[in-house]
């Protein structure tokens, strides 16, 4: 059973934080009925509606091409992936809604540009070749961000995010396999591979925000267990893995610093733009306006089927409490 | 399998299953089915009837991947992405097996990507425009509980590869059946306004409702064969499934189904078809020698 502060005898909020402090100190989760501290609340309603918003609004950048995929094969996997993703959009609204918010809520902050997503699905995807490389770099850096959010302290979203998982390592791995094949096919089919490869490596690297000497929540939300690690290790590890697949793969990653070293056995790497990630955070981005317009006319072009549909079921309840 | 770590097996060599992190959990559809042309059965027929069951699914798939990023709510694009898939797939076994039976050896893409508006068999209403989402419901309802009738009876298909093609589809088939219903009561029997959109949808689809029941040739003479369905068979039965939905979506009896010749079956469209294909084919196209 809740507690809320206004009820709770005098001192009662110490010993609810001391008991929140004592579960995320033993790694334990910290469900949806436990207490918690409004500032942890409020934190994980902004990463996880963010979370779910990036998933909803990244279909749009693949689903592009589901309508001209250049193979039934190709056009069944893309179609499939894209599913997926509103499967995620789904299960991480619900997680939200276990925090105490509404989705319909959510969604209205989202198209009304009051509340972000990931910056990368404001790129364009030009040529086939980006559904590939999207689903190597962009989800490839999405799992690097995810997996150990499986460890994060509330329970739901860590939850949530062992299914996501397991989905989005499968379609890294589609990705990564149409690219094989296009490598393997004409001077054409490389062409777009690399030319996606140069669009798209940078804005991966942003995906794990920026250094860590500029990202103010890090700290709070890594005491939390909200976050586990800094979004530079996991950018060094995202590079460490992509590096010898890019090689396999016969693409040229466009870094001229990129170098092993064998000192910190690790790759050293080049800065990213961080005044472009800037624009692009602040709503400059090349495709801002017409994603969340989209998203917003879906939304508003629908309206009329889910009054509909809430007018039907109103309609069924009161039918039944007459026949009761 | 490479055990927890999921990138580590992007870069090991592998072949088939083994590049997949959780394996494909497919299973082949017609696995241990007997791909051989059975006695009395007209090959150059068979593989015409499949391309007319395989083009009405890809078409059909083809308009509604357009709801996907576009419908009301994003349960409402899980399921028709879901509806695309089962299309697109039952298009896919169903053009591979024209290819065998006409012994050309033609594969899935070839028929997809490399043929005319002219050699598309599919009726007329799986191309017709997309619509509002009452028109997406109506296309839905009439299209299923038509391809559901065809696909019960195709089960007995002499054609043992037709026969487990439809017994696959039966289940997929009665489930797009079955979502298209909840929708045409709930905005049917909703508000006002849904009411309207419904009326004028089915006034919309109902004149290209004719064509899907008219027998074409290659139809009645591989029917007879014991190999497929002839279509008039089916008129009644899908009649009064409709019947039964519409007008316990508080909507009035529909009409008899028009009168018609085969059109699309005969590769005569409507002018939606060759920009439908053009976006189809557009990529394959300026890849001719690509693989994918």
């Amino acid at each position: 059973m809740s507690t809320t502060a206004q009820e709770a005898p005098p001192g009662a909020d110490e010993a609810l934080q001391a008991d929140f402090d004592a579960k995320i100190a033993a790694n334990q989760r910290i469900e949806p009925r436990d207490w918690m501290p409004e500032a942890y609340r409020r934190s994980l309603v902004r990463q996880v509606s963010q979370h779910a918003h990036s998933e909803i609004i990244g279909m749009q950048p693949e689903g592009d091409w589901i309508a001209t995929a250049p193979s039934l094969r190709r056009k069944a996997i893309l179609l499939a992936k894209v599913q997926d993703e509103a499967g995620h959009g789904l299960y991480l609204y619900a997680a939200a809604e276990t925090l105490g918010v509404d989705r319909a809520d959510l969604t209205e902050r989202l198209i009304g540009g009051r509340q972000k997503y990931s910056s990368i699905f404001n790129y364009p995807s030009l040529n086939y070749a980006d559904v590939g490389v999207i689903g190597w770099l962009v989800d490839g850096a999405a799992i690097c961000n995810q997996v150990p959010l499986c460890r994060t302290s509330f329970g739901p979203y860590a939850r949530a995010m062992v299914r996501i998982c397991k989905e989005e390592s499968f379609h890294q791995r589609q990705g990564y396999e149409l690219l094989m094949r296009m490598m393997e096919g004409t001077e054409g089919q490389r062409a777009m591979v690399q030319d996606a490869v140069d669009r798209w490596w940078w804005p991966s690297l942003m995906m794990f925000g920026p250094p860590d000497v500029d990202s103010p929540n890090t700290r709070r939300s890594m005491d939390w267990g909200i976050k586990i690690d800094t979004n530079d290790d996991l950018r060094q590890k995202f590079v460490d893995m992509t590096v010898p697949q890019a090689e396999k793969l016969g693409v040229t990653l466009p870094d001229p610093e990129l170098a092993w070293n064998d000192e910190r056995d690790h790759y050293d790497f080049g800065e990213p733009d961080w005044d472009e990630l800037k624009q692009v955070i602040s709503g400059n981005g090349p495709k801002n306006a017409e994603r969340v317009e989209r998203r917003r006319a879906a939304h508003e072009n629908g309206a009329w089927v889910r009054e509909a549909a809430t007018a039907y079921a109103e309609k069924q309840r009161s039918a039944r409490e007459v026949a009761v | 399998m490479s055990g927890d770590n999921i990138f580590t097996g992007l870069t090991e060599e592998h072949d088939g299953d083994a590049r997949w992190a959780f394996g494909t959990g497919f299973t082949e559809a017609l696995a241990g089915v007997d791909t051989t042309l059975p006695a009395g059965v007209d090959g150059e027929d068979l593989a015409t009837y499949c391309r007319m069951l395989g083009d009405d699914a890809l078409v059909q798939a083809q308009r509604l991947v357009h709801w996907v990023t576009d419908a009301p709510e994003l349960e409402e694009e899980v399921a028709l992405a879901n509806i695309a898939l089962d299309l697109l797939g039952q298009a896919r076994l169903l053009l591979a097996r024209a290819g065998q039976a006409d012994g050309t050896g033609r594969d899935e893409d070839d028929f997809a990507y490399r043929r005319g508006p002219a050699e598309f068999l599919n009726v007329r209403l799986a191309e017709a425009p997309r619509g509002d989402f009452a028109r997406c419901v109506t296309t839905l309802l009439v299209l299923s509980s038509w391809r559901l009738a065809l696909f019960g009876r195709l089960t007995e298909s002499r054609d043992p590869v037709l026969a487990a093609i439809a017994a696959k589809g039966v289940n997929e088939l009665a489930y797009h059946r079955e979502y298209a219903v909840s929708w045409a009561l709930r905005l049917g029997d909703g508000t006002p306004y849904a009411h309207e959109r419904m009326v004028e949808a089915v006034a919309d689809v109902w004149p290209l409702t004719g064509e899907l029941f008219a027998t074409h040739p290659v139809e009645a003479a591989l029917a007879a064969q014991g190999a497929a369905v002839d279509p008039a068979t089916v008129r009644e039965e899908v009649h009064q499934v409709l019947t039964q939905v519409l007008t316990g979506a508080t909507l009035d009896a529909p009409a008899p189904f028009p009168a018609a010749e085969p059109a699309g079956r005969a590769g005569r469209h409507t002018e939606e078809m060759e920009p439908l294909l053009e976006e189809l084919q557009r990529v394959a196209r300026e890849h001719p020698e690509a693989t994918w």
